[in-house]
Parts: structure tokens; sequence; C-alpha cells
């Protein structure tokens, strides 16, 4: 996409590249998608089976709400979700980065692809505290009077 | 007397050739496999957030994705996620090992690759095999 500032012969070289260089924040981005895809490892490995073995094998809400009543589980869900969720936002952020070419859209996408992360981690989280939290009612069993 | 240089625009500008014209090579399927299964795996989280979200609106709520998860097209998405994640992780973890200044020549990419493929296979097939066969 052109640029205003292409269409103006008066500037030079080092007035035209000011300002659209880098922001020196690369290597902050690339160290917490490092930290992040470290933490990922053991995390993923714990979420995919625990996942999987709720949802892909058809368990039903009780043993879903035994799972999540359990902290190590909740504890663990939750730490996996922020890392996850923080490694998904920088990835789609260079995603985004190196697809998007129009100057004046690309903010845009950059916040709302930010926010939705956040919501969803937001959702989910919740989500796993009220299960963790929740207190189960047992239906009281009706007992016949002599 | 100098003309004033005027500066060639974006659309001027020699372009790299693109997708299509390369012959394909390991590096190059590392690298947008990596990307696709990112971007896939981002997608798949909307599941996860689902399952989250029904389960903590309580029985009823859960049965919506409970059939969803054990309809065949559930199960597709769910064996599609684990691929996309033993990949992404597989080859997550050659780009960490990159990081340190190993492994970046064409013949290391070749080998990381065939094992990355091979581990990421096994890993989905294994995952699902142990499902199905404990649950």
């Amino acid at each position: 996409m052109a640029q205003k500032w292409e269409a103006t012969p008066f500037k030079g070289d080092m007035a035209r590249a000011r300002g659209l260089g880098s922001t020196h924040a690369g290597v902050h981005h690339w160290m917490h998608q490092k930290l992040t895809a470290l933490a990922n490892i053991p995390l993923v490995l714990w979420a995919v089976w625990s996942v999987m073995s709720l949802a892909a094998v058809g368990a039903d809400y009780a043993s879903v709400q035994g799972f999540f009543a359990q902290p190590t589980h909740a504890i663990l869900m939750l730490l996996f979700l922020a890392s996850v969720f923080y490694h998904m936002a920088l990835g789609l952020q260079v995603v985004i980065e190196d697809y998007v070419h129009c100057e004046k859209t690309k903010p845009f996408f950059l916040m709302g692809m930010k926010l939705g992360c956040a919501a969803l981690f937001v959702a989910a989280a919740y989500s796993v505290l009220k299960l963790s939290m929740a207190v189960v009612v047992v239906p009281a069993i009706v007992v016949a009077q002599p | 007397m100098p003309t004033p240089q005027t500066p060639r625009s974006a659309s001027q500008r020699p372009l790299s050739p693109h997708l299509q014209i390369w012959k394909w090579s390991m590096n190059m399927a590392l690298s947008i496999f990596h990307r696709a299964s990112g971007i896939a795996l981002s997608v798949g989280t909307l599941m996860l957030v689902w399952m989250l979200v029904a389960a903590a609106g309580g029985s009823e709520s859960y049965q919506g994705f409970h059939g969803f998860a054990v309809s065949w097209f559930g199960q597709l998405c769910l064996f599609g996620w684990t691929g996309a994640l033993f990949f992404h992780m597989c080859s997550g973890v050659r780009h960490l090992i990159m990081d340190t200044g190993r492994m970046i020549t064409i013949p290391a990419a070749e080998k990381a690759g065939m094992v990355i493929f091979i581990v990421s296979i096994a890993l989905t097939i294994g995952t699902w095999g142990c499902l199905k066969f404990f649950y």
C-alpha cells in the first residue's frame, strides 16, 4: 500500500525511514513466546489427555464435575489456559502482521484479536473456577415415614 | 541541475516469487505446517471454551456439547485438534533448539522434519488408541 509520504519528493531517506522501524519490542515478544512455549509442553501434555478423556470418550456430566472438583486439576487447567491463550495471542499477532498489509485496518485486527483472546481466556477460566468451587447438590433421598 | 529523486511506490518494488513458484522442500513444509497448525489450534480453542462454559452452565447445557463431541464431526474435530497440537509441539521444540544456534542447516532440517512428522503422527494415533482402549 502506498504511503502518504511516498508522494512527497521533499523528504530524505532518513525522514522516510524514521518511525517505521523497530519499536524495540521484538525481544520482549520473542522471549514471551519462547517462555510460554516451554511452559506449554508439560501443561499441554497433561491437558490433552485430561480433556480428551472427558470430551472425546463422551464422559457424563458427573465425571466432568468430579474432574474439576479436584484443586490440582483446576489449578493445572488455569495455568494451561493462561499459557496457551497468551502464546496464541503472540502467534496470531505475527500472522496478522505478516498478512494484513493495510496500515489503516491492521491495528483494528490486532486489537480485535487480542480482545478476543482475552475474552475467551476469561470465559474459560471463569468456567473452571465455577466448576471447581461449585457446591454439588446431591438430591435428598426421600425416606418413607413409618 | 539535480532533479528531486521520486521514491518508488510500494507497487513498483520487485516482489519475491510466491509459494506456488517454489519446489516444496522440508524447510518450507515445516514452516507452513507450523503456522497452519497454530491457526488451526487457535480455532480449536473455541471447542475447548465451549466445553468449559457448557460444563459450568450445568448438566443440561453440557448435553449440547456432549452431543457434538461424540458425533462423527465432533470426533473428527477432536482428532484434527490433537494432530495439529502434537505437530505444533514437536515443530515448536525444533524452533526452541534452533534458537540456541543448533540444527540450522538444511540436512538437519530434512532429518528433523522426518522425525517431527513421524513422532507427531505416532503421538496422535497413540493417544486415540489409548483413549479407545482405556475408556
